[in-house]
């Protein structure tokens, strides 16, 4: 048994160190992980709290709660844009310290914000809590569509890429090359028949849970489901790519989870990058999820309509057509 | 003899460490069935499979009615591709009817179904057939843009002699029809039945080309002689006789049959297992190459 057992250890460990990208990949993408967590949560104690400051230069101001360990302090344009943050739960207070005493913003509905709002009145027992004006949302209800963006991805990247794998390495693809076919038209046909698939399921969740949260879009469905229709078919045709050369199950697994996990990171599923480096920002402008987020909550928290997000469905289609130019142009249909 | 419809120059595929092609030209006269013979590794499939357009060649050309292959030869060549795998999870007619949709043009997919057999099994997973009915599948799924040139790359191997004989009275009756086969094998049998011309590969070039019983003219005038190795005595081989030593028998080649046997016989070579018989195309590869088809 011992023999058997060690024969066939040792012939797929041939297999895997003989198949260079693949083993490649697969220390490639644990060492990038280790690197993007390093730079994203190294350093000093990740702040529990981010606090947004009405002032034009954060770094004079004096007030003793400004030194409150654990805060992000970040500064804030104007109340406007603080309040909007507030009311969406990506600041958990607004400060205001230039009024006659200290006025602050908070969320009723964030526990978060009501932790904060204590130590902030620990500190300046004098500081006036002011009235949100606007809609204010529940965390749960900022999260949600995170999550729903969060399934979409990993159903678009991971959905596609095996089966054209799984077409390319039994020969069926090869087979379908023979034909008038081209590589766009099956690339299409691949990204349709998934975006069917992930928006059903999708729906399901939307209501399903939807439901049992009581979350209520204060923004067009049609438009949510516009936004979910175009960040779908863009993740997929992202997906397609890697698909469109590999024939080895663990080198892809290995490239998607590279796209997935800085995806995951940046893009704002469970927490705002507000305050983040700018680097930070403009990665995650080039992610497909991160403006399926940013207008999916901008419909869904803040009730705008098709004009606000534009720039976002522009992005949406224009990378779907870039990535199904790219996955056609690189597509292979043998394995050899 | 009509024009060709497929015209191959000097094709060379180079792989880095082999040349499995190297230099092969030849034309395919339209409604006729073209047969590649030669063993594993001569050089068959890749040249197949440059000239259906699926592996890009080194050098060389490959036309089709004058053109280089592209849209419309997609639309009117079917394929049998040595090893293909289907889409999973649908059933025989579901498949026919996949393929059928990638086409401008073509049959009906019952007609397909009917003329390859399948309408048993027209509802049955495409997983769960025999190698014979797979087979037939394929055929099918190559048959369904009704094509004017049909590419079978060694379709019988693996099957059993039932299935075998039953594939070939299929490739007859598309042949009737007036298509052009272009076919590989490993089975002289099957060359000899269903080919009008066909052009013998060894180490990637083409060593001999004509019509099956023209190429046995030319090169055997002669019948062959067969005794088993055994019963050859050393003594015997010093005899002015062409002898051919296979894995275990004799082959003696003679245009003397009388001479040959009273030889023998002075030899005191036991004739009880004497086997005389014409010539075949295993026997004409063999006379080129020095080895067996097969091996």
């Amino acid at each position: 048994m011992i023999r058997r057992l060690v024969t066939v250890w040792h012939a797929r460990n041939l297999e895997f160190l003989r198949d260079r990208a693949t083993m490649l990949f697969t220390f490639l993408v644990p060492l990038a992980i280790v690197v993007g967590m390093g730079i994203v949560f190294g350093g000093p104690p990740r702040p529990l709290f981010k606090v947004g400051v009405l002032t034009t230069n954060l770094a004079a101001e004096t007030h003793p709660f400004l030194h409150e360990r654990f805060f992000d302090f970040v500064r804030e344009p104007d109340a406007a844009t603080g309040m909007h943050g507030v009311a969406r739960n990506e600041l958990d207070l607004l400060l205001d310290l230039h009024a006659h005493g200290v006025r602050y913003w908070v969320n009723p509905d964030s526990p978060k914000g009501y932790i904060a709002e204590r130590l902030l009145l620990q500190t300046d027992p004098q500081a006036v809590r002011a009235p949100v004006t606007g809609q204010a949302s529940r965390y749960v209800d900022w999260l949600f569509p995170g999550i729903l963006g969060m399934n979409m991805m990993f159903s678009c990247l991971f959905g596609v890429g095996y089966v054209v794998l799984r077409y390319r390495k039994s020969g069926f693809l090869k087979r379908l090359h023979a034909t008038p076919l081209s590589a766009f038209e099956f690339l299409t046909a691949q990204v349709l028949s998934r975006l069917g698939l992930i928006l059903a399921v999708t729906t399901i969740l939307y209501v399903g849970v939807g439901t049992i949260i009581h979350f209520h879009s204060a923004g067009s469905t049609a438009l949510l489901l516009l936004v979910a229709t175009l960040g779908a078919l863009s993740m997929i045709a992202f997906g397609l790519i890697t698909a469109a050369r590999f024939s080895s199950e663990e080198l892809v697994n290995g490239v998607l989870n590279l796209l997935a996990w800085p995806m995951m990171l940046v893009s704002g599923i469970w927490f705002s990058i507000e305050g983040a480096p700018a680097w930070v920002h403009f990665i995650a402008q080039l992610f497909p999820l991160t403006h399926v987020l940013n207008a999916a909550r901008a419909i869904a928290l803040d009730g705008v309509g098709l004009r606000t997000i534009v720039p976002d469905l522009a992005y949406l289609g224009g990378t779907t057509l870039v990535f199904l130019a790219l996955g056609a142009w690189s597509f292979r249909w043998r394995a050899d | 003899m009509p024009g060709p419809i497929l015209e191959v120059r000097t094709l060379v595929k180079q792989y880095p460490s082999v040349t499995a092609v190297d230099g092969v030209s030849f034309d395919v006269p339209e409604g006729t069935c073209f047969g590649l013979l030669g063993p594993n590794g001569a050089g068959k499939t890749t040249t197949i499979e440059i000239m259906e357009g699926i592996l890009a060649p080194t050098s060389g050309t490959v036309l089709y009615r004058g053109e280089p292959i592209g849209r419309r030869f997609r639309e009117e060549a079917g394929i049998l591709f040595q090893k293909t795998a289907l889409q999973e999870f649908l059933t025989v007619r579901q498949t026919v009817a996949l393929f059928r949709g990638l086409y401008d043009r073509g049959l009906d997919p019952d007609e397909v179904i009917r003329q390859c057999a399948l309408e048993k099994l027209q509802r049955r997973d495409n997983r769960k057939l025999s190698g014979g009915q797979t087979q037939r599948l394929l055929l099918a799924v190559a048959l369904v843009n009704d094509p004017t040139i049909l590419f079978l790359d060694e379709p019988t191997t693996g099957l059993d002699p039932q299935a075998r004989r039953n594939f070939w009275e299929l490739v007859q009756s598309i042949k009737a029809r007036n298509k052009t086969i272009i076919l590989t094998t490993h089975y002289m049998e099957e060359a000899e039945l269903l080919c009008d011309e066909i052009a013998i590969m060894d180490r990637g070039r083409i060593i001999a080309q004509g019509a099956p019983r023209a190429l046995l003219h030319r090169h055997f005038a002669d019948v062959l002689l067969e005794l088993p190795s055994h019963e050859f005595p050393p003594e015997a081989r010093a005899l002015p006789l062409q002898v051919f030593e296979a894995a275990d028998r004799i082959e003696i080649t003679t245009n003397d049959l009388d001479g040959t046997l009273r030889a023998l016989m002075d030899a005191h070579v036991p004739l009880t297992h004497l086997r005389i018989r014409p010539p075949n195309l295993e026997d004409l590869f063999l006379e080129l190459t020095g080895k067996e088809l097969r091996a």
